[in-house]
C-alpha cells in the first residue's frame, strides 16, 4: 500500500514538474524574441515596425512587400543590403548591443531602427 | 534645404498671384506621356503630348523645340502597369506625330526599374523609333542601384563629368543636366553635393544674363512635398547661381505627375511618368504606385487638366497658349 502511495506521489510530482517545465519553457520562449518580432516588413515606403528591440545575437529579417525596390542601410554603414525588389529579403545578425539607425538609401525619408540589448 | 525654406517656397504667396499652398496643390494634374517644349523669344513653353491636337504649327514655332520624357521604369511589371513597354511606345508615337521635329529628347531619369542591362537595352531600342537620335539622360535613383551608377554613366554619360553631370548649348540656349540621386543622407532629400555645385557655379559664370537657361534633373529642384522626400537638399544653392538670368526653366521627373510653378525668374515643371501614376502629395499614406483599372491607366497617363491654369497669370505663363 505504502509503495503504491509512493508511486502515486512520484507520478504527481513528475506530472507537476512536467507542467512547471512546460510553463518555464513557454515563458522562456516569450522572453527571447518570438520569430515575428525580428521580422521587419517594408511596404508603401516605410519600415514596420519602425523600432525593433532585440537581444544580442538576434537575426533581423527584412522583406520588401512594396512594388518599388528599397534598400536597408545602417547610418554607420555596419550593414547595407543590395536593392531589394518585391519579395526579396535581407538578414543581419546583431552581435553587439547598441542602437542601429538605418534607412533606405534610395528613399532616405524611410528611416527606422534596431535596438540591441 | 531647411524646413523653413520649404515652407517659404510652398506656403507663401510671393508673387501675390493667389497661388497659396492649397491652390498650388490643386494645380497639379495627370499629364501626358511626355512634354513638348518650345523656346520662343527666350521663354520656354511646355505642352503635354497627350494634348497633341492643341500643338499646332503656330505653337510649335520657335527658336528651338525638344521633348522631355521621364520615369519609363522599364522592368516594372506590377498591377499599376504590367506593360510599361507599350506605354513608352505610345510616348514615342506621339513624339513622331509632332508637326515639328524636336531637336532632341531629354529623359529625366528612372529609365529602368532595377538598373538591369536588359531594361536599359529595351528603352534604347524603343527610343530608336523616335524622330531624333539625340537623346540626353540624367539618372534617377532606380538607374544607379548597386553600382553607384557606373553602368548608367558608361552607357548614357558620354561627354559628362565623372559624377555624371554636364552642360551643352543649343541654338543660344544653355542646358544643364544635374545628378541629384547619389549619396542620399538618412532622413534627407535629393542631393547635388559640393563638387557638382562648384562645377555649376563655374559653368554659368561666363554666360550673359540674357542667355535662356534650362536645368534638368530627376528629383525636383524645389520642395514639392518634404514628407515624401520630393525635393533636393541643396537646390537653393544651385538656383542662387541662376538668379541673374532673365529666363530659367527647371525640368524634373520622379513624382510621376505634372506640376508647374513660377518663382521669380524660374519656371519649374515636372513631367508625368510613361509608366505609372503616383498619388498627389499627402493624399495617400505613402507615394507608392497608384493602382487603377487597366482601362483607366492610359487615360490617367494621358489626361491633362489645365483648367486651373487658365486665368491664373503666374501659372498661365507656361501654358497660356493652351486655352
Amino acid at each position: 500500500m505504502k509503495s503504491i502511495r509512493w508511486i502515486l506521489a512520484l507520478k504527481v510530482l513528475i506530472a507537476g514538474l512536467a507542467i512547471a517545465g512546460a510553463v518555464a519553457a513557454s515563458s522562456g520562449i516569450a522572453k527571447t524574441p518570438a520569430s515575428a518580432a525580428t521580422e521587419v516588413k517594408i511596404d508603401n515606403f516605410s519600415f514596420a515596425p519602425q523600432t525593433v528591440t532585440v537581444p544580442v545575437g538576434t537575426t533581423v529579417h527584412w522583406t520588401n512587400r512594396d512594388d518599388i525596390p528599397h534598400t536597408v542601410v545602417s547610418q554607420d554603414m555596419s550593414f547595407k543590403s543590395k536593392a531589394l525588389d518585391t519579395d526579396e529579403d535581407f538578414t543581419y545578425t546583431f552581435s553587439k548591443p547598441g542602437t542601429y539607425d538605418y534607412f533606405c538609401s534610395l528613399h532616405p525619408k524611410m528611416t527606422a531602427k534596431v535596438v540591441v540589448q | 534645404m531647411s524646413d523653413a525654406n520649404q515652407r517659404d517656397e510652398i506656403l507663401h504667396d510671393h508673387n501675390h498671384d493667389g497661388v497659396d499652398r492649397r491652390g498650388f496643390l490643386k494645380c497639379m494634374a495627370w499629364a501626358g506621356t511626355g512634354a513638348f517644349c518650345v523656346m520662343k523669344g527666350g521663354v520656354l513653353k511646355s505642352y503635354s503630348l497627350s494634348r497633341l491636337a492643341e500643338i499646332g504649327e503656330r505653337e510649335a514655332e520657335g527658336e528651338l523645340s525638344f521633348v522631355q520624357i521621364s520615369d519609363s521604369h522599364m522592368g516594372f511589371n506590377k498591377a499599376a502597369n504590367p506593360d510599361v513597354v507599350s506605354t513608352l511606345k505610345v510616348a514615342v508615337d506621339r513624339i513622331n506625330a509632332l508637326s515639328t521635329k524636336p531637336e532632341f529628347i531629354l529623359h529625366t531619369g528612372d529609365v529602368s526599374h532595377l538598373s538591369k542591362p536588359a531594361e536599359f537595352d529595351t528603352v534604347e531600342q524603343i527610343l530608336k523609333s523616335a524622330p531624333t537620335g539625340d537623346i540626353l539622360y540624367v539618372p534617377g535613383e532606380h538607374d544607379v542601384l548597386n553600382d553607384d551608377g557606373k553602368q548608367f554613366h558608361e552607357r548614357f554619360g558620354k561627354g559628362a563629368r565623372p559624377g555624371g553631370w554636364y552642360s551643352f548649348d543649343k541654338k543660344g540656349v544653355h542646358f544643364i543636366g544635374l545628378v541629384n540621386v547619389m549619396n542620399l543622407k538618412a532622413g534627407g532629400l535629393g542631393n547635388l553635393g559640393k563638387e557638382q555645385l562648384e562645377w555649376m557655379e563655374k559653368d554659368v559664370k561666363h554666360l550673359s544674363k540674357s542667355t535662356p537657361v534650362v536645368v534638368f534633373a530627376h528629383i525636383p529642384l524645389w520642395t514639392v512635398y518634404h514628407e515624401w522626400g520630393w525635393g533636393t537638399e541643396d537646390s537653393a544653392q544651385a538656383l542662387s547661381y541662376l538668379k541673374r538670368f532673365g529666363s530659367v526653366t527647371v525640368l524634373n521627373g520622379h513624382i510621376h505627375q505634372t506640376m508647374q510653378k513660377v518663382e521669380g525668374n524660374i519656371t519649374f515643371h515636372t513631367a508625368a511618368s510613361t509608366a505609372f501614376p503616383q498619388p498627389k502629395p499627402g493624399t495617400a499614406p505613402g507615394p507608392g504606385p497608384m493602382k487603377v483599372p487597366a482601362e483607366q491607366l492610359r487615360s490617367l497617363l494621358g489626361v491633362t487638366d489645365v483648367n486651373y491654369l487658365r486665368g491664373r497669370h503666374a501659372l498661365a505663363v507656361v501654358d497660356s497658349t493652351l486655352g
